[in-house]
């Protein structure tokens, strides 16, 4: 009976030894935010776990949820797709940066018509989700698709019913082409739509699209893909027609106006680049300056300067598009000069 | 000798006494203390709605109950449209599944043959045990393409008619109040038929028999004796029902459209308390949060003025049968 007793405190022992020896030196991290970046967060963190056993724990709880727990400090970084304003960031101590690029693109269903076919710019854009323009052969949208039959039928606008980044950049880009778009409704991650109905998360807009004959809506680039709806190519700032691909991503990303923007607070809607495509977006990671936790914060940064380098193919094969390397050389900088850890 | 065995005796049927004194006030207490908590935790979540919403509710007051704007960026709230839509999808629900419901509880009380009440009875009790989730998604994947077809030719025929039919005016994309409506008339159909089953069961052989000796004919019975023998319970079993469309969320979620609209035609989309709740929670900061909670603690009121006007009737009719 001793003996067995002292057989089981002996492994016992053994066990908690090696549970606690593996620990002592992986670092375990958690953040929380945007449901945007999870997909792909998730699938680096569990390389980089492989790699260097270092964990990366992300819930995507929302970008509002993502910001409280930063401002809170009870997460070692937060997640968002909309940035923090200036004020904001130095009243917490914060800072932040970009992690992947994503692309929102017009979602169509109209028979006759394939993906691609339909171009559009920004100003028709909000036209039809203004509800000025109610049915397809309107000539604002004739003028811009000389070549396509176009049906001579009615319009059903399809928009996010639950508050979102895809939101907040898309009315971002209408704001920024159409003046009335900006007065009568603005931007914001929910806003008040004048026309439509509304699908909750990408895969309710993608559902109403499939389903209803003659709809448009706006969906991450990834989701058009998947769903095998079609996508609108688009007249961008330079007034050329682009279509959607990681391409015209990482080109407005790579001509957005970065160096200007204090705290990479610059959504890159409307991108000037020839090739750039309008809707681009992408989503923050927000960490304080000067972390109570350095060493967490330390492999919070390893861990996307990791990924900058190493996680692009994981990005692409989800639909997302890396950084371009000049914006990855800005960050990298960027966290040199403003983060003290 | 004997006395003593007496004494022993009253001493012990004393002792009980006490001791059975004692255990039903512990028994007693118990009791008040279940039903106190179900107060405890009504008030409590009342309360604290009411508290969250208290932004909105206190710093806008009856802007916030009379508008029917929804502009989360320039912060202004109304509850007009998710009301007008949680009031609508529901009565739709309701005028939809009791005559269904009766008929239903009727066949399988007093028409169905032996054989086929057990089967159908437990058909009827699986459906209540289906997840809403899985009522949202069979909603926007089948049924929504089928009232798509049918819209059309609802609003070329009932939409010709005057007066009501602005009812059935609208684009004919499957989705809208309409839609709502019909998918909660089958979740809560299962609710109100297991009350009604339950309850005409009760109702005693000879009192039926002996209408049946007199001469009525099965519906006579139906409705001249068994309803009005049942008829509380019954409405207890339509409240029940109402209390869960009320509140139903994602079913609701999927096929209603999610539009802040207040409409004549049932065929337009629209959106209910619930749903506005669980599209918007996620990512709301500041009053737009507050503005959801304040509905939240609408939904409150919204069933309280329900479940009291169902008390009122409930009152009434039994007045008029006092008479």
């Amino acid at each position: 009976m001793l003996n067995s007793c002292r057989t089981f405190a002996v492994t016992a022992a053994i066990i908690v030894a090696s549970t606690f020896g593996s620990a002592a030196h992986a670092v375990d991290v958690t953040g929380a935010g945007s449901s945007f970046v999870y997909p792909v967060v998730s699938k680096w963190s569990a390389t980089y776990a492989e790699k260097t056993g270092n964990q990366i724990n992300y819930q995507s709880i929302g970008s509002g949820g993502g910001i409280a727990q930063i401002k809170a400090g009870t997460v070692d970084f937060g997640a968002s797709d909309m940035p923090l304003d200036e004020a904001t960031l130095d009243k917490f101590g914060l800072g932040q940066f970009p992690d992947v690029i994503g692309g929102i693109v017009p979602a169509f269903n109209l028979d006759g018509v394939a993906s691609g076919q339909l171009v559009l710019d920004g100003q028709t854009l909000a036209d039809i989700f203004l509800g000025k323009i109610t049915r397809w052969n309107d000539a604002a949208i004739a003028a811009l698709n000389p070549d396509v039959k176009l049906p001579d039928a009615k319009v059903t606008v399809v928009h996010r019913s639950d508050g979102s980044g895809t939101t907040f950049n898309f009315s971002n880009y209408l704001s920024k082409v159409s003046p009335e778009w900006k007065t009568r409704v603005g931007e914001g991650t929910a806003v008040q739509w004048p026309v439509g109905i509304g699908g909750k998360g990408n895969q309710g807009v993608s559902a109403y699209i499939k389903q209803i004959k003659n709809s448009i809506g706006y969906v991450e680039y990834a989701y058009a893909l998947q769903n095998n709806i079609g996508s609108a190519v688009m007249k961008n700032a330079a007034g050329k027609v682009v279509a959607p691909a990681s391409t015209a991503f990482q080109a407005a990303a790579d001509t957005a106006n970065w160096k200007d923007a204090k705290n990479f607070n610059l959504l890159m809607t409307n991108a000037p680049g020839e090739d750039a495509w309008p809707i681009t977006a992408t989503s923050w990671v927000i960490m304080p300056k000067q972390p109570r936790n350095a060493a967490n914060a330390k492999v919070v940064l390893e861990f996307f300067k990791w990924a900058y380098e190493n996680g692009q193919e994981q990005a692409r094969s989800l639909d997302y598009v890396p950084l371009p390397q000049s914006l990855v050389d800005q960050i990298e900088n960027y966290w040199k000069t403003d983060f003290k850890m | 000798m004997q006395l003593t065995h007496a004494r022993q005796f009253a001493r012990d049927s004393e002792r009980r006494s006490h001791a059975d004194a004692r255990h039903d006030r512990i028994f007693r207490r118990l009791l008040k203390f279940c039903a106190l908590l179900v107060l405890v935790a009504l008030l409590g979540a009342a309360l604290s709605t009411l508290w969250g919403g208290r932004e909105v509710l206190f710093g806008q007051g009856l802007h916030f109950l009379t508008s029917d704007a929804w502009n989360p960026v320039k912060d202004d709230y109304g509850a007009l449209a998710p009301i007008f839509g949680t009031v609508v999808t529901s009565l739709i629900a309701i005028v939809l599944s009791v005559p269904v419901s009766f008929g239903v509880a009727m066949f399988l009380t007093e028409i169905a043959p032996n054989w086929m009440r057990g089967p159908v009875s437990s058909a009827i009790e699986l459906l209540a045990g289906i997840p809403s989730i899985i009522y949202g998604m069979w909603g926007l994947f089948v049924f929504v393409p089928f009232m798509s077809g049918i819209e059309p030719v609802l609003s070329d025929t009932l939409g010709k008619i005057p007066l009501i039919g602005r009812l059935f005016q609208g684009p004919p994309i499957g989705l809208g109040l309409l839609t709502a409506g019909i998918v909660l008339a089958v979740m809560i159909l299962p609710f109100i038929t297991s009350v009604m089953r339950e309850v005409f069961q009760t109702v005693p052989t000879r009192l039926k028999e002996s209408a049946y000796a007199l001469g009525s004919t099965r519906w006579e019975v139906l409705w001249d004796i068994v309803l009005p023998y049942t008829r509380s319970a019954v409405i207890g079993g339509i409240i029940l029902g109402l209390g869960r469309a009320l509140g139903e969320t994602m079913a609701v979620t999927f096929v209603l459209g999610n539009s802040y609209n207040i409409t004549s035609s049932l065929l337009m989309p629209g959106t209910s308390i619930s749903s506005s709740i669980a599209n918007e929670f996620n990512e709301a900061v500041g009053l737009h949060r507050s503005a959801l909670i304040a509905l939240g603690f609408l939904l409150f009121v919204v069933t309280f003025i329900v479940l009291l006007i169902a008390r009122l009737m409930l009152r009434q009719l039994a007045k008029r049968e006092g008479k």
